[in-house]
């Protein structure tokens, strides 16, 4: 059958500028051969490597669309016209991809059987999941935020994730860690986690690193992935993240807690702003406590961290709104989402238009904070241990205990103290007997240390510090006094 | 060909149309089809360039995901093309817009590129008309070349 096959603007240049070409065939298909036998340059623009039509070349056969007959196998007649017809379309990339060239193309039938439930919404499909399988994504800190997030993220089909924690498994992490069981007490943070990724998704590739993250290793670390996810519970941490992140031109997804409240954000993209542009000057060492001290409530890195894993997620799939340029505001305790619009500051150091600093620098020094834990100004006190305190009591001597912990804590456990919290003591300071031989105490020994030296300062001798506090107490005099 | 050797004409006014489209579709893509002719059809001049005389604006098709991809099926193609010729002028390529991203085309746009055809991205940050950039894939598909944008004052016929 003698065809004509119509060719379209783009692809004249190929066709030595003919607008359409003369071929002998029986079906569309040999139609396009004979087109591609005459001018094989045409032919990578048309078809896929392994032969297929591309998806955005339209095939007609005079005015209708081949896929609405029967393909490439639709039969012709002489005189027919082969219409090839551009559609066209595009749209931007929501994150750099670093590797082009390491990109996988296709899932397993596991996978696809795993994944189906993402497979059958439009707006993931095929390509959305091998976007998830192609992504890398760095986990820093595998704690209260990195638990949920690491488990998202594994079971979303992530193929590639990296647990950064340098710490161990702690009972007191149980209570909001979810990714730890009682059995991995003790055990390495990120090998831990990895494990119980591992368990919920064999497919993808999780490395763990256990190190602490420092300006020496941050770039060398982030270099590897696409994204950096921030789930760590300290502002040096949070500078280094941020500023590695800016250097490195890597998103940064942001969130964070503090007992019934929390936030959440996506830094790092050029149109955005950074931690900076939020937080120029760090707090000043003390004030905001951790949840060592402030105490959280466990669920609630639990709402923050799925939030964090599910804009992770977005910036892969390129889906939905981002929260670049949003702080989200979470309060757990009246069940309200606010907002908070965050620009980036033009005269921001860091990500502005005259970027001052160009490397990473010493953020403990940045924030204040020698060493992990910074004690109050040195306290020299004069202190008594618990044994002393013990055979001192044992003795029948007369000792005051005052114990100026908070309320619900004494309710936790006590050593029958007279209970003075720390934050009364200036206004009922008269309510003690400078004659008698006290003995201070808290938690840990830290807050009884700042009584003592007020007391001593308001004319109080006879005074002690009982050192390391009531959970001194409880290792060295009497176990049954819980810890906590 | 290099990069230096693509060149692309427009005026003032026509450029000005695509970013008011860009802001006008925010937070979504835009897309239109651009009008014009080669000159190196038409004679020998040592530098070939393209001339876009009249922009074709078009409605955004995927409803699904209009954020971050744009598409133009094979009847707004006809369609532009039809317009082009009532104007005795060829569509030498596309514009779309990128909502809250650089003005470069993605892995996504290589994919589903033609040659041959200039494309036009115009950046839009947060509403705003930013940088505007023209591309032009490669014979290998492997890239793009960048297309450098010339802007008259008045249109030149």
């Amino acid at each position: 059958m003698a065809v004509k096959v119509i060719i379209p603007t783009p692809l004249r240049v190929y066709a030595a500028k003919k607008d359409s070409a003369e071929v002998s065939a029986q079906t569309v298909g040999e139609a396009l051969g004979g087109l591609t036998a005459q001018f094989a340059d045409l032919r990578k623009h048309l078809f896929t490597d392994d032969g297929k039509l591309r998806s955005f070349v339209n095939v007609y056969l005079n005015d209708e669309d081949i896929r609405y007959m029967a393909k490439e196998a639709t039969p012709v007649k002489d005189g027919d016209v082969v219409s090839i017809v551009p559609s066209i379309a595009g749209g931007s990339a929501a994150t750099q991809t670093a590797n082009p060239q390491a990109k996988v193309t296709s899932l397993s039938n596991e996978e696809i059987l795993r994944y189906s439930r993402h497979l059958i919404m439009p707006e993931v499909g095929m390509e959305g999941q091998l976007k998830l399988k192609n992504a890398k994504v760095l986990l820093i800190g595998t704690g209260g935020l990195g638990a949920p997030l690491g488990l998202y993220l594994a079971a979303a089909g992530v193929g590639k994730l990296g647990l950064v924690d340098f710490d161990v498994v702690d009972f007191t992490n149980l209570q909001r860690q979810v990714t730890f069981g009682t059995s991995d007490v003790g055990k390495h943070k990120s090998e831990a986690a990895r494990a119980r990724l591992s368990n919920l998704n064999p497919d993808i590739e999780i490395q763990s690193f256990e190190t602490q993250l420092t300006s020496a290793n941050a770039l060398e670390l982030f270099k590897g992935f696409d994204i950096i996810v921030d789930g760590t519970d300290n502002f040096p941490t949070r500078y280094l993240v941020n500023d590695a992140c800016i250097l490195l031109g890597k998103p940064n997804v942001y969130g964070s807690i503090f007992r019934f409240e929390g936030q959440a954000t996506v830094f790092g993209m050029p149109e955005g702003p950074c931690y900076r542009c939020l937080y120029p000057e760090p707090p000043p060492p003390g004030l905001v406590p951790s949840c060592a001290e402030g105490g959280v409530l466990g669920v609630l890195p639990g709402i923050v961290g799925s939030i964090q894993a599910m804009e992770t997620i977005k910036l892969i799939l390129g889906a939905g709104d981002s929260l670049i340029g949003r702080l989200l505001l979470f309060d757990a305790l009246g069940m309200k989402f606010r907002e908070l619009k965050l620009r980036k500051n033009p005269d921001c150091p860091m990500c502005g238009k005259n970027r001052t600093i160009h490397q990473l620098v010493d953020y403990y020094e940045f924030c204040g904070v020698r060493g992990e834990e910074a004690p109050a100004p040195n306290l020299q006190v004069p202190e008594i241990t618990p044994r002393e305190l013990k055979a001192r009591l044992d003795r029948g001597d007369d000792l005051y205990i005052l114990d100026v912990r908070e309320p619900h804590e004494y309710q936790i456990c006590n050593i029958q103290g007279h209970l003075l919290p720390l934050g009364e003591l200036p206004r009922r300071v008269h309510e003690l007997d400078s004659s008698r031989e006290i003995v201070a105490h808290c938690r840990s020994g830290k807050r009884s240390a700042e009584a003592v030296d007020f007391l001593r300062k308001a004319g109080f001798r006879k005074i002690h510090n009982l050192k390391g506090g009531i959970l001194a107490w409880s290792d060295e005099v009497d176990p049954s006094v819980p810890k906590y | 060909m290099d990069a230096e050797a693509y060149r692309l004409n427009l005026s003032h006014e026509l450029a000005e149309g695509i970013r008011q489209h860009g802001a006008e579709s925010f937070p979504h893509e835009c897309c239109g089809a651009l009008l014009g002719r080669d000159s190196a059809f038409d004679d020998n001049s040592a530098e070939p360039s393209r001339e876009v005389l009249e922009l074709f604006p078009l409605v955004n098709r995927r409803e699904d995901s209009p954020r971050n991809r744009f598409s133009v099926t094979a009847e707004d193609v006809l369609e532009a093309e039809k317009a082009a010729r009532q104007h005795g002028l060829d569509v030498v390529g596309w514009y779309h817009s990128h909502p809250d991203h650089p003005a470069r085309p993605s892995q996504f746009d290589r994919e589903h590129a033609w040659p041959w055809y200039s494309y036009i991205i115009v950046s839009v940050m947060a509403g705003a008309p930013a940088e505007m950039t023209s591309w032009r894939l490669n014979d290998d598909r492997q890239d793009y070349s960048p297309e450098r944008i010339e802007i008259r004052n008045r249109a030149a016929v």
